[in-house]
């Protein structure tokens, strides 16, 4: 019995002793070197209801990447056409499913479906009723390709917004996707949350156009838009009154160049007017693009589109070789800075649109914390005296086992990384309350057995073997009901989860295991004859 | 020390009428009034919208700030005070879905800066689109029913050794979830059709303890829902996790009494079996009491202290192990009496 008592307690003081040595990094703001390189160094991590920051849940506008893709496809067709020699009347894009293509003569046909079977693999072509005499044929996407398409739509947006956020400066960002296109996104601390909406909802899609001198505007806004054109508008606020000014322009649809050639974005200042501007470097493809358009339009104006805005519309002095442009507009240094960190990381695939943002300040979070651990500290206290005086002797023993039960919580927290958050330090709060169950229920038990004309030490052993059955039956089920909650639960709720299902594994081995040393030690080691309880 | 003395015997049974009117009363309230309320009180989580919490710099009031926000069109948002007194704390609730919600918080910022200067702070902005609101309340409700679920498995098989029975359970419960959703049913409905399946299912499948534990835990969640309603609380993700946190508590104190039961039967045998449930209860009334005590205690030490953003979490728990305490007494147990008579072996005995 002794040998085993003393096994016993060296279990117990050895899981003290980790709850200890896990607790240690979150204590302190630094541990020692050596120390991080033998011993745990994960913290317990606040929420972002607690430290503040923001969470968000952008959805990718999946369709739209299969429109871009199926627009690029007319582009490209369109080429090949001209090479195969075989005309057309028109080709389109229809909707997400595919393109629709009406042919000149019908003898190009088979030339035709060779052409799709040897270059479009994803597309399978079906024939149309004929129109007046002409055939017409549908390419109809492939299921597969389309799912293929999307499913590379989101990660490439969750790559691009990763660089996008690394950039910027967040420390320990969250960044992933869930279901139904959608990507998750924490950024704990931040302190402009606008600017980091901005930043990472913002498309970045980088186009040179150029303007259609030879039709006039006033003409196409009146509807009469000149074939292969359209009209973007240049937007200015005044930075007096904050009214926005809206110039239109009449551009051609074609894009001479996209900012998939660019290499590098960075922010300079303007010597003349001391203004921040975003100096753009293209790749050796590009440069070469940039100087022939730049050469064939010499004294046109070429339109910087960003995101179907334009962004400034200058006259091309000369050809420009050597592939660096430049944005220029009334930025400030911050909104310069964040230009260059999405034109660097590039554009994504496809529009994304916030459907969920929640955002705490700092100072909101800090008197949370506050708040949840006063109430904490209180209703413990309570709590503990209570103990005290009901159970006398008894009751200091349950109480050791609470306190030690806040350190497992805490400890588990640590161990798995697990983050706090406000409804977590409730779930603590509540594990205070009810952890003193178990022990409640061994010392009725225990009462009960003494009330029969028992020995404290006969007692003991009834007591704790009869309350087990119950013990385990009570925390099992709430064990079940955290963890359905915690499977269901995002943020807050799922720290609360955690905290909830550590508080009772923690519980369960305080109570039955912990208590059980301490009673034994006393009442069969030093044989105590009276029991308080 | 203690308050209960041992051998008390008071007769919680044979006041089970009592107790019933009174949780019938309770129930049919809450009916009523969410019928006439128009369903429950959701929040930003669930219906979608935007809340903003904001700190003003002197004591404002809130048709102040409804007037403020006047000038960006947000004048229908519903704007009141919020956590402790003094500390000029204001919740702002738009409900708008048809617009852009993605830019309302900035708005609102905007505007208060403008009407009441730059001291204005803001606190928190909870902004949930439309489709997300609808995501959230349709898991909200199958994580309370899988909740519900799991533990009639767990409770038939540990109490009546009805481990197959209750897989079998689990099985055709979901299966009928399966085609229900494959119809297209409303979620809502869903998880009635499916709580009332699975009640269906312990009753004719004779597993009484698990039918006796839901019926108290369905009370306990109506009525907590009904006190929601009555002091017009929002419900929100947290406080579903508290509805959740009911349920176990709950079904703690459910369990330890008929554990108690389960055992005394074994015991007794020849005791009638209303004696012998009454004789489990007081057993275990000292217990029942001290253990709602300490969790009382330190959930009202939150409701008061732990500030605005968890105060409705702590009412939530607060009326929920009132009324768990409650039920696991009064609604459970008796329950499991009235199937015992009705359908149980003692019935078929007398046939």
């Amino acid at each position: 019995m002794s040998k085993s008592l003393t096994w016993r307690g060296a279990i117990a003081l050895f899981a003290v002793l980790a709850a200890l040595v896990y607790l240690v990094p979150s204590i302190t703001d630094e541990v020692p070197v050596w120390w991080s390189s033998i011993l745990p160094k994960d913290k317990i991590h606040l929420g972002l209801d607690l430290q503040g920051g923001m969470h968000l849940v952008l959805e990718v506008q999946a369709q739209k990447a299969i429109e871009s893709h199926l627009e690029r496809v007319v582009d490209e067709m369109k080429g090949d056409l001209r090479k195969d020699k075989i005309r057309y009347i028109s080709l389109k894009r229809k909707g997400l499913d595919g393109v629709m293509i009406t042919l000149m003569r019908l003898k190009d046909e088979t030339v035709f479906r060779d052409m799709v079977a040897a270059g479009y693999p994803d597309f399978s072509v079906e024939s149309m009723p004929e129109q007046h005499g002409k055939p017409v044929f549908q390419l109809v996407l492939d299921p597969n390709a389309k799912t293929h398409i999307m499913k590379m739509a989101l990660e490439q947006a969750l790559e691009t917004i990763r660089n996008r956020v690394d950039q910027f400066g967040v420390s320990e960002p969250d960044i992933r996707p869930q279901e139904n296109h959608r990507l998750l996104i924490q950024l704990p601390g931040i302190k402009d949350p606008k600017r980091a909406v901005a930043l990472i909802g913002k498309t970045a899609l980088l186009e040179f156009k150029l303007v259609d001198e030879e039709n006039s505007v006033e003409e196409a806004l009146k509807g009469n838009i000149p074939p292969g054109d359209e009209i973007l508008y240049q937007v200015s606020v005044d930075p007096k009154t904050g009214h926005e000014r809206k110039t239109p322009y009449l551009l051609k649809k074609r894009t001479a160049l996209t900012g998939e050639y660019l290499t590098d974005a960075r922010v300079q200042i303007d010597s003349r007017y001391n203004e921040p501007y975003v100096s753009i470097s293209f790749d050796a493809r590009g440069a070469r693009l940039f100087e022939q358009v730049t050469g064939q339009n010499i004294k046109k104006r070429l339109a910087i589109v960003l995101d179907g805005k334009i962004n400034s519309a200058p006259v091309i002095q000369d050809k420009i070789s050597g592939g660096k442009a430049q944005i220029t507009g009334r930025y400030t240094t911050d909104e310069a800075r964040d230009l260059a960190i999405v034109l660097r990381a590039g554009a994504l695939p496809a529009p994304v649109k916030i459907i969920e943002e929640r955002t705490v300040g700092p100072s909101l979070g800090k008197d949370s914390i506050e708040k949840g651990f006063k109430s904490m500290l209180i209703g413990g206290i309570i709590v503990i005296l209570f103990m005290m005086i009901y159970y006398g002797f008894s009751g200091v023993i349950a109480d050791l086992a609470l306190l030690l039960n806040i350190l497992f919580i805490m400890a588990g927290l640590a161990f798995f990384s697990a983050t706090l958050t406000l409804p977590g330090i409730a779930g603590i709060i509540l594990t205070i309350g009810m952890s003193v169950d178990a022990n409640v229920l061994i010392f009725e038990r225990i009462r009960e057995e003494i009330r029969l004309g028992k020995t404290p030490r006969t007692a003991i052993d009834g007591g704790y073997s009869k309350a087990l059955v119950t013990i385990l039956d009570a925390q099992l089920t709430t064990l079940i009901v955290a963890l359905v909650l915690f499977q269901f639960g995002t943020g807050p709720v799922r720290g609360f989860a955690v905290t909830l299902s550590i508080g009772i594994i923690a519980s369960l081995f305080t109570a039955i295991f912990l208590t059980r040393i301490i009673f034994d030690y006393l009442y069969v080691k030093r044989n105590m004859k009276k029991l308080s309880i | 020390m203690q308050f209960i003395k041992p051998g008390i015997n008071i007769n919680f049974i044979g006041k089970r009428n009592i107790a019933f009117t009174l949780s019938s009363l309770m129930i049919l309230a809450t009916i009523v009034l969410l019928v006439w309320r128009g369903g429950p009180n959701y929040g930003v989580d669930f219906s979608g919208g935007v809340l903003v919490q904001v700190k003003m710099a002197q004591k404002t009031s809130p048709l102040e700030i409804k007037k403020a926000l006047g000038a960006v069109n947000l004048d229908d948002s519903i704007v009141q005070e919020f956590g402790e007194a003094g500390q000029f704390e204001y919740l702002i609730r738009i409900r708008k879905t048809k617009v852009e919600l993605s830019t309302l918080g900035d708005r609102v910022e905007q505007a208060l800066k403008t009407a009441f200067g730059n001291k204005v702070e803001i606190r928190r902005v909870e902004m949930v689109g439309p489709k997300v609101g609808k995501d959230l309340r349709q898991k909200a409700l199958f994580a309370i029913f899988y909740s519900i679920l799991f533990i009639a498995i767990y409770i038939s098989g540990r109490f009546e050794m009805k481990w197959l029975m209750s897989i079998i359970m689990a099985i055709s419960l979901a299966f009928v979830v399966y085609i229900a959703s494959e119809i297209g049913i409303s979620v809502t409905w869903l998880i009635l059709i499916a709580l009332i399946v699975t009640l269906a299912f312990c009753f004719f499948l004779n597993l009484k303890y698990a039918l006796g534990a839901i019926i108290a835990i369905i009370h306990d969640v109506v009525i907590t829902l009904g006190f929601f309603a009555l002091t017009e609380r929002e419900l929100s993700l947290s406080i579903i996790a508290a509805f959740l946190t009911i349920v176990g508590y709950s079904l703690n104190d459910t369990i330890i009494v008929f554990d108690r039961i389960r055992e005394n039967l074994r015991r007794f045998r020849r005791k009638p079996f209303e004696e012998t449930m009454n004789q489990s209860i007081n057993e275990t009334l000292s217990r029942t009491i001290l253990t709602s005590g300490t969790t009382l205690i330190v959930i009202i030490a939150l409701f008061i202290l732990g500030g605005g953003v968890i105060h409705d979490f702590a009412f939530a728990l607060l009326v929920g192990v009132l009324v768990g305490t409650y039920s696991s007494i009064f609604v459970a147990s008796p329950i499991l009496l009235i199937w015992e008579g009705k359908f149980g072996k003692k019935a078929q005995k007398k046939m």
